[in-house]
């Protein structure tokens, strides 16, 4: 595959450019193969965020040729022989510096929500909780969420600062989905869901599942399903009345 | 010059090191017992080395075959350490894995189920019966996620992507602190704590093909050797028969041996099924030995005994090395790991979906379809920092351990599917054991300053220093050391000749430069790790140089069986008055006489006496 040129982002919040590096690229390697070579080389501090190197652990997120992808799972062979490869930081959180932003607003969001609950009914056994497989299924598909935040880096309400405050965010949607749908969860987050979650914000644009590199059905499956609990719940004309009439 | 009073310092009873499954589950115990609870780690929460784990967490839950017992993972554990654990660790961790893998489901982890809806288990190498506790083959990612969004709401003071570099005492001797940095920033910052828990995995990144990242870097042994604690048995690495070998960039990445306990089998370039051939003495009585046999047990059938992929790991990595030796290795020098025509493709998917995803990605392959070549990687540490089993504290007063940076629970090898059983068990007691401890101290005691201006000056004159090596080439060279002279098989000549690579590398770090300031510097980062690479990497030499003996994962061309001898013996490695590294070689306690009657029962008599003692 010979020798490629890479651009990548240096500096941080305030000042920054796209540095050019070359680097020798063979067979199977990856992007983030790619900035590892240039940073024993080249660019001893070139910042960047890793762990797993297998699609599993979230770290690597970044900007390849503006496209939000994990830079482990990247092939090189996914581009043309003598394009340049551009690497730059999520556009969506405050760059700490090259292509490590800082993430802390998601661990922020996370925090807010009421964590897992378990009903203490007949199901709650000695032997461990009793649920049946095709009753856990759609919780284990969001719980395959590897917290890469590309779905959070993409949404459209997410980049608009002004907006931040008021949406959680992709991730923690399916997050609230996973434990609105456990079998086994007792607590109720709906009026959390509309208000402090902020479950209108989202427009159904499907950014997010767009790029979900472990392929979650983010909208179909996680956030229009909270956002029709939600309606049900506060603009269903029927359970209004039926609400008022019991009390309830 | 440097004031130690204006660098920032928070005070904690109890404070964790580390926060993988270990370190996260020992802060959460700690949390119900301690008011100030800290926990830092080096990367982002919920990245850990634990999310990688796939297979599943053993546990004798019974809820797969009702005949599992904890006497019986006792003794699955003993038999696969090579009986070389440490007796009361293997016992706490058998008898108390059930009840944390179901406090985990309280929690919020999501497990597969059985068909009556409880957790299902699954088949593993070593494991009599399905005894892995399982999510598809994400169970690390369930287990982490789980006990960080447990853990946030319990009041402990999480510091992400926080460096710590090294531990320090009161004039007693006494845990008072540890030094640590901000990646982001560079910034030093003083943890003071009246006990601190170490949990900070492994140090598998010595070597070239290993399946671990960046972080094992062996910051644990390393700072508790320097802070004077004992470190033991560190020459069993355990390399897991199954990483990835092609393409090149992605050598050594983990193949969960779940694709084995699914049904997949072990070929070499002549299409045999080679395993038949290498089932240790010890094993014939349980293991397949027809391919006809093996094909019931995975059927299902009670009464055939399992086949020989899923003997222990050392076996089998064992015999994969062998067959590319002899010139039967794949394509690229492993060997075939075929499930595709074992399962359905619908099967494989279902279980097995991120190896699916794995091999489909990085190596374009489709696993359904054709079969994997995987070779041994380097996985695990045994042996590690040595702690009292029911505490969890190491030689050192108010210093612990738990998870992977402490040894004795797993001896010689480790069976899949304990280690995170084992974060559970003494994650949990670690916290218990330090929150105990901190609380019949009465203050925080006082740490020397000087040590902590030492600490930070060393820290900064790497990067204050005007020239010298480059850190990533360092570790490149002491990588291929380990590789070459200190691997799977090792001899006496390539242990020393190893042994003197490291005190080479060890002179060239001294003088180890990174470029750049201190604000998130991956060179300064990786320049700070090969000190204690480095100490890691002389211990498992100088162990393994001492072990002559073949016993688990330790393995010696020249000492070709186990030694009555050295079973009674622990090898010691701990920092002498000199500053040299001291390796001793200690003798074992007496086992408990029940406790080694349980671990050397013939099986069929153990499973008779549990049966009996279930019958009303």
């Amino acid at each position: 595959m010979g020798n490629r040129k890479f651009k990548i982002y240096r500096g941080d919040n305030t000042k920054g450019e796209l540095v050019d590096y070359n680097c020798d690229v063979t067979e199977g390697m990856v992007v983030l193969d790619v900035m590892h070579r240039i940073q024993a080389d080249d660019a001893n501090d070139l910042a960047c965020r890793w762990n797993c190197k297998a699609g599993k652990c979230g770290s690597c997120s970044v900007e390849i040729n503006g496209r939000p992808k994990l830079a482990c799972m990247t092939r090189m062979n996914e581009y043309g022989d003598d394009e340049t490869i551009t690497i730059t930081p999520l556009k969506a959180f405050p760059i700490i510096k090259d292509t490590v932003t800082d993430v802390s607003w998601n661990y922020k969001q996370n925090l807010k929500i009421k964590p897992f609950s378990p009903a203490q009914n007949k199901n709650n056994t000695e032997k461990g909780l009793v649920m049946q497989q095709v009753d856990v299924e759609r919780t284990q598909h969001f719980r395959k969420c590897i917290e890469c935040y590309l779905c959070q880096n993409v949404c459209h309400v997410i980049r608009d600062q002004e907006a931040k405050e008021k949406f959680v965010g992709p991730r923690f949607m399916i997050r609230l989905a996973s434990l609105e749908m456990h079998p086994m969860d007792d607590a109720d987050r709906i009026p959390a869901i509309k208000e402090d979650h902020g479950s209108g914000m989202c427009n159904i644009t499907r950014c997010c599942t767009e790029v979900c590199p472990e392929d979650i059905q983010i909208t179909d499956d996680g956030i229009i399903p909270l956002k029709e609990r939600v309606v049900d719940r506060y603009y269903d004309p029927f359970m209004i009345l039926f609400r008022k009439i019991f009390k309830k | 010059m440097l004031d130690i009073s204006e660098i920032r310092q928070i005070e904690f009873d109890v404070l964790v090191i580390g926060a993988g499954g270990a370190g996260l589950c020992s802060a959460i115990a700690a949390a119900k017992e301690s008011e100030k609870v800290g926990l830092i780690c080096k990367s982002l929460l919920g990245k850990a080395h634990t999310v990688m784990a796939e297979g599943g967490m053993a546990a004798a839950l019974g809820n797969v075959d009702n005949r599992d017992h904890w006497k019986i993972h006792f003794r699955d554990t003993m038999r696969g350490g090579k009986m070389l654990n440490v007796w009361r660790m293997a016992e706490l961790h058998a008898r108390h894995a059930a009840d944390r893998v179901r406090e985990l489901e309280q929690w919020g982890a999501v497990f597969d189920r059985t068909k009556e809806g409880l957790i299902n288990q699954r088949n593993f190498g070593g494991h009599r019966y399905p005894r892995l506790a399982h999510v598809g083959d994400r169970t690390g990612l369930e287990m982490i996620r789980t006990l960080q969004d447990y853990g946030i709401h319990k009041g402990i003071d999480i510091h992400m992507e926080c460096t710590a570099l090294d531990i320090l005492k009161d004039e007693s001797g006494k845990i008072a602190g540890v030094v640590c940095m901000y990646r982001d920033t560079g910034e030093f910052i003083i943890f003071k704590t009246k006990s601190l828990i170490l949990a900070t995995g492994g140090g598998g990144k010595a070597w070239e093909i290993t399946s671990n990242s960046w972080e094992y870097t062996g910051d644990g042994y390393a700072m508790a050797y320097e802070a004077g604690a004992e470190l033991m048995d560190l020459e069993f690495n355990q390399f897991h028969p199954t990483g990835m070998v092609w393409p090149p960039s992605v050598r050594g990445i983990l193949v969960t041996e779940g694709v084995r306990g699914e049904g997949g089998i072990l070929k070499n370039s002549e299409g045999k099924r080679f395993m038949f051939d290498y089932i240790p003495e010890k094993f014939k009585n349980e293991t397949a030995d027809t391919e006809e046999e093996a094909a019931r047990w995975l059927a299902g059938d009670k009464d055939a005994r399992r086949p020989p992929e899923l003997l222990t790991r050392d076996v089998v990595a064992r015999a994969i090395n062998a067959e590319v030796k002899a010139g039967r290795g794949s394509k690229h020098g492993g060997a075939y790991l075929d499930i595709a025509t074992r399962r359905s493709a619908e099967d494989i998917k279902k279980k097995l979906p991120s190896m699916y995803h794995q091999f489909k990605v990085l190596a374009e392959l489709d696993i359904t379809k054709e079969p994997m070549e995987v070779g041994p990687t380097c996985h695990y540490f045994m042996g590690g920092i040595r702690v009292e089993a029911d505490t969890t504290m190491s030689t050192v007063e108010g210093l612990f351990a738990c998870g992977e940076c402490a040894a004795g629970m797993h001896g010689a090898n480790r069976l899949g599917g304990n280690s995170l059983s084992d974060l559970l068990v003494f994650g949990n007691l670690a916290g218990t054991g330090a929150s105990n401890y901190a609380k019949q101290l009465g203050a925080v005691p006082k740490f020397n300053k000087e040590d902590a201006k030492k600490i930070i000056r060393n820290a900064t004159s790497i990067l204050n220093r005007e020239e010298g090596e480059n850190p990533y080439l360092l570790h490149e060279d002491l990588q291929k050391n380990m590789q070459n002279n200190v691997g799977i098989i090792r001899t006496d000549t390539e242990l020393q000749k190893g042994i003197q690579n490291i005190e080479n590398l060890k002179e060239k770090n001294k003088n180890v430069k990174a470029n750049g300031s201190s604000q998130f510097n991956p060179g300064w980062h990786e320049a700070l790790a090969m000190r204690n690479l480095l100490i890691t990497a002389e211990a498992v030499a100088r162990a393994a140089h001492m072990r002559e003996e073949s016993r688990g994962a330790h393995t010696r061309d020249d000492f070709t069986t186990e030694s009555e001898e050295w079973y009674q013996y622990n090898i010691i490695t701990k920092k002498g008055e000199d500053g040299n590294m001291q390796v001793i070689k200690e003798k074992r306690k007496e086992p408990n006489a029940e406790l080694f009657r349980i671990a050397n029962a013939k099986l069929e008599d153990l499973e008779a006496e549990v049966a009996a003692e279930r019958k009303p």
